[in-house]
């Protein structure tokens, strides 16, 4: 029996080894590196949304290579939303708090009255903290947006 | 004759920019498909942020990443590094041009739903009716 | 239609040409966008905030108010996007 493959549905999309061998050696790389590209981003290029997009990449590489299902056993809608929204939280929680303890709004030298690591220091400690909130957030909205648009939002099978 | 020589060799790259912000302008007015307006949108996004860029750039200068040791002892010319301002407001720029394109799909997919079609004057048609 | 829109694209395209005139040349030290606030960042970063990085220390303490609502966006973007499609009606 002779099938039509011409249009891209039609065609037959079974596991293919040589993708999912390729994909399952590669994501461990990959998430080292967006977490590199975030830890580092005081010393050279990178920062959360850099690092944020690669880590999110990740999950979307995961959805491609094997399906929608997969990605989403290794990050859950329930831990995706409180993700997205801890890293929002760490954002403005961080400047809240640097009002609280007696200086400015995300000023982080304030920060300085609850460890005394010199107000300098408190400076690039509290670019971290935020650009860690960034990642976070960045992450978790690059992976949900790839699974709502390739779903439709069913979540069932994506691309 | 040379006058207008060096002012081509000082502004081409704004020149480029205006003539990649002319397709996506014209991508976005005169096409029919909504997803070609959407790419358009994205072709104008770029133009901008080059733009952006390319106003931050001195010639000659260095990446705005410094070395920690030599600027705590001797200082640092600010005349030799590129401006990071620009880096800095594009780069939050991406981030909105990456949630303007997701927005824009995702509405474009409850369209589709609707009416069946992303061609704007199919979908004008049936929301007469 | 499409005349209109090529002819006003033009119109557009040829006003920005003429623009350009006023701008700084390319690669200018002295450009207006390279002389008011971000020498200031370049030559204090490392000693006010000890991040080499001028880019990350602008991003994240000179102007951490525009990164904070930069966040505040794109998780705006995340919750549209599910809120409208993710609904069992679809």
């Amino acid at each position: 029996m002779k099938t039509d493959h011409s249009l891209p549905q039609d065609r037959p999309i079974g596991p293919s080894l040589i993708i999912e061998v390729g994909v399952r050696i590669m994501i461990p790389f990959i998430q080292l590196f967006g977490l590199y590209v975030i830890a580092h981003g005081h010393y050279s290029p990178g920062g959360g949304f850099q690092g944020g997009v690669v880590l999110g990449a990740s999950f979307i590489l995961m959805a491609i290579a094997f399906d929608l299902k997969t990605s989403l056993r290794f990050f859950s809608l329930r831990a995706n939303a409180v993700m997205a929204s801890s890293g929002v939280f760490i954002y403005t929680g961080t400047g809240v708090l640097c009002a609280l303890v007696g200086g400015m709004f995300l000023d982080y030298s304030a920060l300085d009255a609850i460890l005394t690591l010199g107000p300098v220091e408190w400076r690039s400690m509290g670019v971290f903290i935020v650009e860690l909130g960034v990642g976070l957030a960045v992450t978790a909205i690059m992976a949900s947006l790839f699974w709502d648009l390739s779903s439709g939002g069913d979540m069932d099978k994506g691309l | 004759m040379d006058a207008i020589l060096s002012e081509i060799i000082a502004k081409y790259n704004y020149w480029i920019y205006v003539v990649l912000m002319m397709i996506g302008f014209y991508a976005m007015i005169g096409k029919n498909n909504l997803v070609k307006k959407l790419l358009g949108m994205n072709i104008f996004q770029t133009a901008i942020i080059l733009m952006f860029i390319s106003s931050g750039v001195k010639k000659g200068g260095l990446i705005p990443v410094l070395d920690k040791q030599a600027a705590l002892e001797h200082g640092v010319n600010s005349a030799l590094i590129n401006n990071p301002v620009p880096h800095v407001l594009m780069l939050t720029a991406i981030v909105v041009s990456v949630s303007v394109t997701g927005v824009a799909l995702a509405l474009m997919q409850r369209i589709y739903r609707r009416y069946g079609t992303l061609e704007e004057n199919e979908i004008l048609e049936k929301m007469d009716r | 239609m499409k005349r209109i829109a090529l002819i006003s694209t033009l119109f557009a395209g040829a006003l920005l040409i003429w623009g350009t005139r006023d701008f700084p040349s390319w690669g200018d030290p002295n450009a207006p966008a390279s002389r008011h606030v971000s020498p200031t960042y370049i030559e204090r970063t490392v000693e006010e905030t000890h991040i080499p990085n001028a880019v990350t220390s602008v991003l994240g303490d000179y102007r951490g108010y525009d990164t904070m609502f930069e966040t505040v966006v794109i998780f705006c973007a995340g919750i549209v996007v599910i809120s409208v499609l993710r609904r069992p009606d679809a």
